[in-house]
Order: structure tokens, then sequence, then C-alpha cells
């Protein structure tokens, strides 16, 4: 019981880490260069902000779920 | 990092903690954690309104993964969840009304602080009361040997004769929920949801703090289904309530996309806890939290400037 323990715990400290160099990069990808033109949408069109806000914000939801779990399963399978 | 939307520099490690932290409360107790959310970002000098409108953006995210692991787990009611939903949207409306009235007079961030100070403050007590009640009546049955095998899992609240008095009142139409195991009127349900839509419209989230106990108090809905159905619940008011702050100008999308980041994994994690513990016990697990919001709103009050 022990072991299993110990062993899902260092899954979870791997799939933090790669995790953590994942998001890292989405920093600086994408936050970089999505920034400037969000920042003028917010100003000049505020109703396509909104609605270009609701959708990243959902599409990223979706894609980092989907990330997370693929991520757990690979590691989950390697481990055994 | 500079985020233009707000005028505001946060570091975005700041931002990926609290969205981890606020992600295990979600997951766990089917809160949005805006109780937490909006006085960590005032604190690092954002203004209410922002902190308001960023931190609903940033809940409809995190709600989707939350709502979908529940809903894995079937601890999701989907009728109740979307009656809830026009109720809450109709209040998130009366609320982001309130908040541009109070933006235009120039005092949002004083009258929002004492706001939430005192809601704060006063559902951690009230939960407080109601599951330590729960716990020792119990253990008291459980000690004469009233409860035996499954009956000692049900969920049970120091409020139950109060829920049932609020089922039995017949004011049509009446509604009948079998996932959640109720027949009630759909008045009722709305009149929830619509107070809750006002506090999350006019503090930030989905307003979980207060619709969660509304669920199982009031309603009578089973800790663990109300835990799935309002996280179900808040995808759709809450997106309703990112758009409608952010066409008034009080959302910075790119402060949400990162706490978010945190969140995701935070969430996976509170899910699965519930399985473990029973439902005062998860009651009484939350009473801290309220708590630690308000003590963060009454350091920003007294100091005035962020850390």
């Amino acid at each position: 019981m022990k072991k299993q323990a110990a062993k899902s715990l260092r899954v979870f400290a791997i799939e933090l880490a790669v995790y953590a160099v994942l998001v890292v990069c989405y920093f600086f990808l994408v936050l970089h260069l999505l920034g400037e033109w969000l920042y003028h949408l917010e100003t000049q069109h505020r109703y396509i902000y909104a609605g270009v806000a609701l959708l990243l914000i959902a599409g990223q939801a979706v894609v980092l779920d989907t990330v997370t779990t693929l991520l757990f399963r690979f590691l989950r399978g390697r481990s055994r | 990092m500079f985020f233009p939307i707000s005028n505001a520099h946060i570091n975005p490690i700041y931002l990926v903690v609290v969205g981890f932290i606020i992600g295990i409360l979600g997951g766990f107790f089917g809160v949005g954690g805006s109780f937490i959310a909006g006085p960590a970002l005032r604190l690092m000098g954002v203004d209410w309104n922002y902190a308001v409108g960023t931190d609903l953006a940033h809940i409809v995210g995190k709600s989707i993964v939350a709502a979908k692991q529940h809903r894995a787990l079937g601890n999701v009611d989907l009728k109740l969840g979307f009656i809830m939903a026009f109720g809450t949207i109709g209040g998130a409306e009366c609320g982001a009304q309130l908040i541009q009235v109070l933006k235009r007079a120039g005092n949002v961030n004083t009258v929002v602080s004492y706001v939430a100070i005192i809601v704060y403050s006063g559902i951690a007590a009230f939960m407080l009361w109601e599951s330590r009640k729960t716990l020792r009546s119990a253990k008291g049955r459980s000690q004469r040997g009233l409860v035996k095998g499954a009956e000692s899992k049900k969920d049970r609240s120091a409020f139950g004769p109060v829920t049932r008095n609020i089922q039995r009142l017949k004011i049509w139409p009446m509604i009948t929920l079998p996932t959640s195991g109720i027949r009630i009127s759909l008045w009722t349900i709305l009149l929830v949801a619509f107070v809750g839509g006002v506090f999350g419209g006019f503090l930030g989230g989905g307003a979980g703090y207060i619709r969660m106990p509304s669920m199982v108090y009031v309603l009578g809905i089973p800790t663990h289904l109300a835990v799935g159905t309002d996280l179900f619940e808040i995808v759709i008011s809450a997106s309703y309530g990112t758009f409608t702050h952010a066409i008034k100008g009080n959302v910075d999308i790119l402060i949400a996309l990162v706490m978010h980041t945190g969140a995701v994994i935070g969430a996976q994690i509170g899910a699965v806890a519930t399985q473990y513990f029973a439902g005062p016990k998860i009651r009484l697990a939350f009473v801290p939290l309220p708590l630690i919001g308000a003590a963060i709103v009454i350091y920003t009050l007294i100091t005035g400037h962020k850390i």
C-alpha cells in the first residue's frame, strides 16, 4: 500500500514538473504574442473582446485538461 | 509581468499558485474560490472591478474541467443545473449593474471590501455552527446504536427540519429531481439561484460559497451532488458573467489565462479527494477558507496598498 502511494506521488511529481515546463513555454510564446492584440481589442472592440475572452478561456480549459490527462496516462503507463 | 488591460504588474508564478489553490478548492468544495481569488488579486493592487470580472473569466475555464470530473463521478444533477442557471444569470446581471453604479460613484473598492468581509465571515460562522452540530448529533446516534451500515453514510444536516419545511411548500409549478431525490417548487430553486447570482456578479466568482450551502440547507440536495451540480451551473452562469463584465471593461483575460494554468491541476486533485470524505466533514473543512479571504480584504483595507 505504501509502495503504491509512493509510486503515485512520484508520478504526480513528474507530471507537475513536465506541466511546469509546458506552462513556462506557454507564458513566453502565447501570452507575449496575444498581449498587445488583446489590449487593443479591449480598448477598441469590447464585444469582440468579450467573445474572444470566453473562447480563449474555454479553449485553454479543454486543451490543458487533455494535456494533463494524456500526460498522466503516459506516465502511469511507463511506471507500471 | 505587466498586464496592460488592468494596468498591473503581477508575478505570473504568484497567479499560477493562487490558481492551483483555488483549483483544489473548486474540485473539493464545488466553489469557484472567489473568496480567495478576489482578495488575492486585490493584494496585488488590481481594482475590485477587475478582480471581480477576471475571477469570473478564470472560473469559466476551471469549472469546465472540474464539472467534467464530477460528471464522470455521477455528482451532477443536470436538470437542477440548467434550471439554476436561469436564476443565476438574472442575479449576476443585477450584481454587475451594482458594480457599475459603484464604479461611477468612485467607491467600488471600499464598498465591495466591506460587503466581502461581512459575507465571508457570515458564511464561515454559519457553516462552522451547522457542521459541528451535525457531526455531534451523528456521533450521538451512532453511540446509541441507532445508525447502522449504509444509513451511517447518509448525508445529514442539522438544518434538516427547515429543509423539509421548505420542500413542503407547494407553490406551482413543482419540479421533481430524480437524481437528487427531491420534489420542490421551481420558485425556490430560482430564488436560491438568483441570490447566488447577485453575490457572484457583485463579489465575483460563481458565488459557490453562498449557493453550495444554500443547495444543501435550503433545497436539501446531498452535499456530493450539490458540489458537482454547482460546478456545472457555474460553467453557464460564469460564462454569462464574464461576457457582461467584459463589455463593461472589467475583465483582464491575460490574468485569467495565467491563473487557470495552475487551476487545471488543482481541480483534478480536489475532485478525486471528495470521494474520501463525508458531507459534514467537507463542510467543516470549508470553514477557514472564507475567513482567509476576509483577512486578506481587511489587510488591504487597513494598509491601503498592495504587498
